[in-house]
């Protein structure tokens, strides 16, 4: 077990280095910097002055340079100043974190506390009405994209109660700071619980077919015993595996959920920095972006050790 | 259906000293699928005293294990439905029960160990839970302690060395034969009256199903368990069971005390699978004699008797009538035409791969 951990801490590690690379280079590939953008707003290019902000920002430097000195900085804990803002990137990045990091646990929990059951009793009741209903709808999150979803919510909203709960810093009550996430998590997370449902499903399907269910039925298990302790329990592994994915998809649905639901989160803040070649700000949201990602799916291999002994004694 | 008046008339087993704990009376289990109706148990009787040993032999896909689980109520449905019949368990016909009531038989009156000890046990519980779920279950007045004591003395029964450390083990972390004993542990953990072994020994190696088989019948002397043997393998009927039942395409052929049977058979399918048997005594270099063909499709089985397109003795008779179940000894049944000349030695049937 600990060699296992230890295996998978180093692969993290690389992963994290390789990601660090390809986000610096591509957005270098990107075609103008943030001297351009400047110089676009204003209606014309002063070569000298475009020069002079290009060795400020230390543009001018090679690439390998610009590199180590953005890791170099980083591992000190400097992520250097927003080229729009002037201020710290810290400043800029830090307090939109909670905002983002709710509304994807939000998603994320509602996927999975949605998703799960919803499998186990379609795979349960195969071929019922209930079922075909239930894959109706699966299919239908998979097919809808979030921003459509999220404006369909406002809408349905609007009708029935007359009211968009807005976003604000300062709720009322704790039932309008539930509302403020739970719609857009509900955008965000109906696709991912849709995803998690049919493979569940499947996956569940698969086990209820084992010998092993047939064990537990001839020892006088109830149905429930069996397919949660028996059935569940081996069905929900490729399910975690899953959830983990899920949440590096869950950030490119945050970013367009956002803008329809108006909140000032890490996503949309990520967007307007790219417009703006804000090398700073988007090269270390993106890696954070990253390292969670891979944190998440660090835990989700753990997770995996705990639910299956024949992982956590392979060594 | 002919042949029916026959074996009703032929169901009332010899008169046995202990009373029956298990009666099967007419079962039937048919599989209703595309392809027609497969009758996997058709019209199948037989009694089981306590503390007996009973063996059900026949070649895969003659209704054995369908037999065992419609006795407990887990015949996959659909496609499968007992369509008749009668299962009494000391008089109560788990057939005409609800589920509840068929739960509190399973695992507690009515145990069964399977086959394949590599895929039988759920490999994300320890050997322990699994052992204890079926005491949770059914004896409820026990307390966690005492259930975790009963898990790790069942495991000490089966004569699981550290039984303390392996009831904290999981399934992968047992060899074949341990993995077997643990299901044994489980299935006896509630003291059942009855013990349905499905091919207990099949996927076990030679030297550990010896071991195995010899394990049960203790146990069954020591508790006093009916056990149900299915096997396909005659010398594990020779060395344990008291009472044979020769089960062909869903239905008995044949059924006999253990000795009986052996020493005169009186249906040529029972003469066929002994001829399958090897003999290290014998010092010919023959073939294994081999039943020609296979098990006919259940679904499109011949009017007359189901083993004639593979019988050396087949007569137009028994292609074209279903031989009646009768008995032609004591306690010793067949259908087959041609069982009285088994008996009397007249004209020795050639079979396969003999001579």
């Amino acid at each position: 077990m600990p060699a296992y951990i230890a295996r998978r801490f180093m692969l993290m590690l690389l992963t994290l280095f390789g990601m660090s690379v390809l986000i610096f280079v591509l957005l270098r590939l990107m075609p103008g910097n943030v001297a351009d953008i400047l110089f676009d707003a204003s209606g014309f290019i002063d070569p000298a002055e475009r020069a002079r902000i290009e060795e400020e920002l230390g543009l001018d430097q090679p690439v390998v340079t610009q590199y180590v000195q953005w890791i170099g900085a980083l591992l000190r804990g400097d992520l250097g100043f927003s080229y729009v803002s002037e201020r710290p990137a810290i400043e800029e990045i830090l307090p939109r974190i909670p905002v983002t990091a709710q509304l994807a646990a939000w998603s994320l929990l509602f996927s999975v506390v949605l998703g799960v059951p919803l499998g186990v009793i379609s795979a349960v009741r195969q071929n019922t009405g209930l079922d075909y209903a239930l894959r109706l709808v699966s299919l239908s999150g998979l097919s809808l994209p979030s921003f459509w979803l999220g404006l369909l919510i406002l809408m349905a909203f609007v009708q029935w109660f007359g009211f968009i709960p807005i976003y604000t810093e300062t709720p009322a009550t704790p039932w309008d700071g539930f509302l403020i996430y739970a719609l857009p998590a509900l955008a965000v997370g109906f696709r991912s619980s849709a995803l998690i449902m049919r493979l569940t499903r499947s996956s569940m399907l698969e086990v209820l077919r084992q010998d092993f269910i047939r064990t537990a039925r001839a020892k006088g298990a109830t149905e429930q015993t069996m397919n949660y302790r028996h059935a569940l329990r081996n069905a929900v592994l490729p399910v975690v595996t899953i959830i983990g994915i899920e949440a590096a998809f869950l950030i490119g649905g945050l970013i367009v959920t956002e803008t329809v639901f108006n909140i000032p989160g890490l996503a949309r803040f990520l967007v307007e920095a790219i417009l703006w070649r804000d090398y700073p700000i988007v090269q270390n949201l993106v890696m954070l972006i990253a390292v969670v990602v891979v944190a998440v799916n660090f835990l989700v291999d753990m997770l995996y050790a705990v639910l299956d002994p024949r992982i956590r004694y392979a060594d | 259906m002919p042949g029916e008046t026959a074996t009703l008339a032929a169901t009332e087993p010899a008169a046995k000293a202990a009373p029956a704990v298990l009666e099967v009376e007419g079962l039937k289990t048919w599989f209703f699928t595309r392809g027609g109706i497969v009758r996997a148990v058709d019209d199948v009787s037989f009694s089981l005293s306590e503390g007996e040993t009973l063996a059900i032999v026949g070649e895969s896909g003659c209704g054995k294990s369908i037999t065992a689980l419609s006795i407990l109520g887990l015949v996959p449905s659909p496609p499968g439905r007992i369509v008749g019949g009668a299962v009494r368990l000391r008089g109560t016909d788990l057939l005409r029960v609800d589920e509840e009531a068929m739960r509190r038989v399973r695992g507690n009156e009515i145990s069964m160990i399977f086959q394949e000890p590599m895929t039988s046990l759920n490999p994300v519980l320890t050997i322990g839970a699994q052992i204890e779920e079926a005491l949770t279950l059914h004896q409820t007045a026990l307390s966690r302690a005492e259930v975790r004591a009963r898990a790790v003395e069942m495991l000490q029964l089966v004569r699981i060395p550290e039984p303390e450390r392996r009831a904290k083990e999981y399934p992968h972390q047992l060899s074949g034969g341990m993995r077997q004993r643990a299901m044994i542990a489980m299935a006896l953990s509630c003291n059942p009256r009855v013990l349905i072994a499905d091919e207990p020994t099949t996927a076990l190696d030679v030297t550990i199903q010896a071991q195995i088989l010899e394990l049960i019948l203790d146990l069954q002397r020591r508790l006093g368990t009916a056990v149900i043997l299915i096997t396909h393998d005659l010398g594990v009927v020779a060395e344990t069971a008291q009472r044979v039942i020769v089960m062909y395409a869903g239905r008995k052929v044949e059924e006999a005390e253990v000795f009986a049977l052996f020493e005169q058979p009186l249906h040529p399918y029972t003469r066929g699978l002994m001829g399958s048997i090897p003999h290290l005594v014998d010092e010919t270099t023959e073939r294994l004699a081999e039943i020609p063909g296979m098990v006919p499709a259940l679904n499109a089985l011949p009017p007359g008797c189901a083993f004639a397109p593979r019988c050396t003795m087949a007569t137009d008779r028994c292609r074209a009538e279903m031989p009646p179940y009768r008995e032609w000894q004591a306690g010793h049944f067949s259908a087959c035409w041609h069982a009285e000349a088994l008996m009397t030695g007249r004209s020795p049937p050639p079979l396969a791969g003999e001579g």
